[in-house]
C-alpha cells in the first residue's frame, strides 16, 4: 500500500462521509465535489488518464453544478430543512454496515494475485476501440444522452398556464 | 494485502457511504447526490480490475468506465429535473413528506 | 552563443541545476524548477496586463489611462498591489465563512493549473500529458464551481443571481469552446499539445503550417476567441460583472486580497486560454516564416500572447455589452451550429485533394451557413427603428 495511495483514499472519504452527513446541502456538494476530485486522482494513479480528466469535466463541472443549482432553486439561499435525516434512519445505517461488511469479507477471502505491468491506455487506442469494437455502444449513448436532454427540458419547463 | 484488495474496500467503503447517505437523507438531491457516489464506487472498482486483472490491453475495464460515466450524468440530469417538477407541485423537497399519491 | 543555445537555455539551465541535486530528489526539484517560472511569470504578466489595459481603454476612450505612478503610469499595478493588500477584508456576517474564503482559492488554482500543458518554448512544456487538452478542459471547469461558490456564500441577491448568471454563461460557451478545439484534434490526430505544435512548426515556401491558415482553422480560430472570451467573463460578455448593471456581482461582497485574487483568477484564466488558442491554432512557440527561425521560441510564444492580449483589451473597449438572453442566443442558436458545421468542413478538407478547390469548397460551406444563420436569427426578432425622443 503505497503512500500516495493512502492519502488519496482518506481524502476521497473524508468527502464523501463529510458529502453525506453535513447539515447544509451545498456543502454536501462541494464536500463531494472533493471526494470526486480524490477518486479521479486515484484513476490517475491507476493509469487511465482519460477517465480521470473526463471524471473531472463530467462530474465536477456538470452533474455537481447542476446539483447545487436544483439545491438553490428548491431551496433559496440560507434555508435549511430542519430534520436531516430521514424517519427510520438506523435502519438505512445498518443496511450499510452489513453490505460493507459482506463486501469486506468477500474481499478479504480472495487470494492476492500477482500485479501485472502498467498497461498502456493512450487516447489514440481507446479512440480506436470506440470507433471499431465499440461502436454500437457509443451510437446508442448518443441517442441516450439526447433523450436524457430533452426528457429532463420537458421534465422540468414550467406548465404553461392555461388562459381563463 | 495486494493493492487490488486496497482498491476494492475502497471501492466497497464508498459504495456503503452512498448507500447510507441514499438511504438516511431526507433532501430527495442529497438521495440523488448517493446513488451517484455509489455509481462511482463501481467505477472505481472497474478501473482497479482494469489495472490489476488479466488482459489489461483489451481496454475493457476503460470503456465500461466511460460508458458508465455518460449514463450517471443523462441519469442525474433527468432526476434533478423530476425532482424540480415534483417540487414545484408539492413546494417541498423533503421525502418524508411525499408519501402520498394525491395531487 | 548559437540560436540553438539561447533557444534551449532554459532546459540547459535545468539540467544543469538538477545535476546538483542527489538522485532521490530529482523528480521533486525537477517539478519545482518547471513549476517556479511560471508562478513567478504570469502574475508579473498580469501586473502588466492590468496597466496596460487601463491605458489602453483610456487611449480607445480619448482620455489619458492612469499616469500619476512610474513613468507614464507603468508603476500603477505596484499601487494597485499596495492598496489590495492593506485594505480591510469585509465579510458579511451572514456569509458562509469557509464557502466565503475558499472560492477565490480555488478560482486561482484552476487557472494555474490550467498552463501545466501549455508548451512555451520548443521543449518547454511542464508535463507532456497524453490527454492534456482533455486535462485543460477539465481544469476549466472547475471555474465555474468556484464562481458559484463565491456567489452563493455571500449570502445576497446580487451576488447570487450575478453567479447564477456567470455560471449559466460559463456552461453555455464551454461547449462552442470544445468543438473549436475537435477541429485541431480531428486534424492532428493527438490531444498532447506538444503533437499539436511540432505539426505546425514545418513551413512550405517560408510559409508556416499553422492551422490558422486553413478555413476551419480560421473559423474555429474565431469560435474559440469568441468562446474565450465568455469563458473568461470578459467584455463584451460580462454581464455577471458589469458594474453598470449588477454592481460586481458575484465577487461584491469581497474587499481587499480576495477581490483581487479573483481579479487575478479571471486573467490568468484569460492568459491559459489565449496560451491554448496559440498552441492549438497560431503554432505555438513556431515562429511565422521560415527565416525568422533564429528568434528564440518563447519569445514568440510571448509575442503571439501579447497580440491576444492586445486584442481582447481592444475588444473590451470597443464592442458594447450583450444582454444574457443574446448571450445565450449566441452560444447556442448560432456558435453551436457553427462549430459542427466547422468540424464537417474540417472532415472535408482532409479527404479532398490539395488544390484550389478545396478551398473554395471549405470556404464556402463555412460562409454561406454563417451568413444564412445570422441572418435567419434576425429575422426572428421584430426590431423596429429606433426613434430617439430627446427632452425639450
Amino acid at each position: 500500500m503505497t503512500v500516495i495511495f493512502l492519502i488519496l483514499a482518506a481524502i476521497t472519504i473524508a468527502g464523501t462521509a463529510a458529502a453525506m452527513s453535513l447539515r447544509s446541502a451545498i456543502h454536501c456538494i462541494l464536500a463531494l465535489t472533493i471526494g470526486l476530485v480524490g477518486l479521479a486522482a486515484l484513476y490517475l494513479l491507476l493509469g487511465a488518464q482519460f477517465v480521470g480528466f473526463t471524471q473531472i469535466l463530467v462530474y465536477v463541472g456538470a452533474v455537481a453544478i447542476l446539483a447545487v443549482f436544483a439545491i438553490m432553486m428548491t431551496q433559496g439561499p440560507g434555508k435549511t430543512i430542519q430534520p436531516i435525516l430521514s424517519t427510520n434512519w438506523p435502519a438505512g445505517i445498518l443496511v450499510a454496515a452489513a453490505v460493507f461488511a459482506i463486501l469486506a469479507w468477500a474481499i478479504r477471502s480472495t487470494p492476492a494475485h500477482s500485479t501485472p505491468t502498467q498497461p498502456d491506455a493512450t487516447v489514440n487506442q481507446i479512440g480506436a476501440a470506440l470507433m471499431h469494437h465499440y461502436v454500437l455502444p457509443l451510437e446508442i449513448m448518443g441517442l441516450l444522452l439526447t433523450a436524457a436532454l430533452i426528457g429532463a427540458v420537458i421534465i422540468a419547463m414550467p406548465e404553461k398556464k392555461e388562459p381563463q | 494485502m495486494s493493492p487490488l484488495n486496497g482498491y476494492l474496500l475502497l471501492s466497497a467503503l464508498l459504495f456503503s457511504i452512498g448507500l447510507a447517505g441514499a438511504l438516511t437523507r431526507r433532501n430527495a438531491i442529497l438521495v440523488l447526490i448517493g446513488i451517484e457516489l455509489m455509481l462511482n464506487a463501481a467505477n472505481l472498482n472497474l478501473i482497479a480490475f482494469w489495472r490489476y486483472g488479466p488482459n489489461p490491453a483489451a481496454l475493457t475495464g476503460i470503456m465500461f468506465t466511460i460508458f458508465s460515466i455518460s449514463v450517471a450524468a443523462a441519469e442525474a440530469a433527468v432526476g434533478l429535473g423530476i425532482i424540480l417538477a415534483v417540487h414545484r407541485h408539492t413546494k417541498t423537497t423533503d421525502l418524508d413528506q411525499m408519501n402520498s399519491m394525491k395531487g | 552563443m548559437t540560436p540553438d543555445t539561447i533557444d534551449q537555455i532554459f532546459v540547459i539551465t535545468k539540467h544543469w541545476l538538477l545535476g546538483y541535486v542527489p538522485s532521490a530528489l530529482q523528480p521533486i526539484v525537477s517539478a519545482i524548477l518547471s513549476v517556479v517560472p511560471i508562478l513567478v511569470l504570469f502574475p508579473l504578466l498580469f501586473a502588466i496586463t492590468t496597466v496596460l489595459e487601463r491605458k489602453g481603454l483610456g487611449r480607445i476612450q480619448n482620455r489619458y489611462g492612469p499616469n500619476r505612478v512610474g513613468p507614464y503610469g507603468f508603476s500603477q499595478p505596484i499601487a494597485d498591489g499596495i492598496k489590495s493588500l492593506t485594505k480591510e477584508d469585509v465579510i458579511p456576517r451572514s456569509a458562509d465563512q469557509v464557502v466565503h474564503f475558499l472560492a477565490p482559492l480555488l478560482l486561482v488554482l484552476a487557472a494555474f493549473l490550467g498552463y501545466a500543458i501549455l508548451p512555451i518554448g520548443r521543449n518547454m512544456v511542464i508535463t507532456n500529458l497524453n490527454a492534456g487538452l482533455l486535462y485543460f478542459f477539465a481544469i476549466g471547469s472547475m471555474v465555474e464551481l468556484a464562481v458559484f461558490m463565491a456567489g452563493w456564500s455571500s449570502r445576497s441577491k446580487y451576488s447570487l443571481l450575478g453567479a447564477m448568471r456567470a455560471v449559466a454563461q460559463m456552461i453555455s460557451y464551454e461547449i462552442p469552446l470544445v468543438l473549436a478545439s475537435v477541429v485541431i484534434i480531428m486534424a492532428t490526430g493527438s490531444l498532447s499539445t506538444v503533437a499539436i505544435v511540432e505539426q505546425q512548426a514545418h513551413y512550405t515556401y517560408s510559409l508556416p503550417h499553422w492551422f490558422v491558415f486553413t478555413p476551419w482553422g480560421f473559423a474555429g480560430f474565431l469560435a474559440f476567441m469568441v468562446a474565450a472570451t465568455a469563458e473568461s467573463n470578459r467584455s463584451p460578455f460580462d454581464l455577471p460583472e458589469g458594474e453598470s448593471e449588477i454592481i460586481a456581482g458575484y465577487y461584491i461582497e469581497y474587499s481587499g486580497f480576495k477581490f483581487a485574487l479573483f481579479f487575478l483568477g479571471e486573467y490568468l484564466g484569460m492568459f491559459a486560454t489565449s496560451g491554448l488558442a496559440i498552441t492549438l491554432f497560431l503554432g505555438g512557440w513556431s515562429a511565422p516564416f521560415s527565416f525568422l527561425t533564429w528568434v528564440p521560441s518563447y519569445l514568440w510564444f510571448f509575442a503571439k500572447l501579447l497580440v491576444l492580449i492586445c486584442i481582447f483589451i481592444w475588444i473590451r473597449g470597443t464592442l458594447p455589452r450583450l444582454r444574457q438572453d443574446q448571450l445565450m442566443n449566441l452560444a447556442w442558436k448560432f456558435m453551436l451550429p457553427m462549430t459542427l458545421i466547422n468540424i464537417f468542413t474540417a472532415a472535408l478538407w482532409h479527404f479532398m485533394p490539395a488544390g484550389i478547390l478545396r478551398w473554395l469548397a471549405c470556404t464556402a460551406l463555412l460562409v454561406i451557413p454563417c451568413i444564412a444563420l445570422s441572418r435567419g436569427l434576425k429575422q426572428g426578432k421584430k426590431l423596429q427603428v429606433r426613434t430617439y425622443r430627446f427632452a425639450e
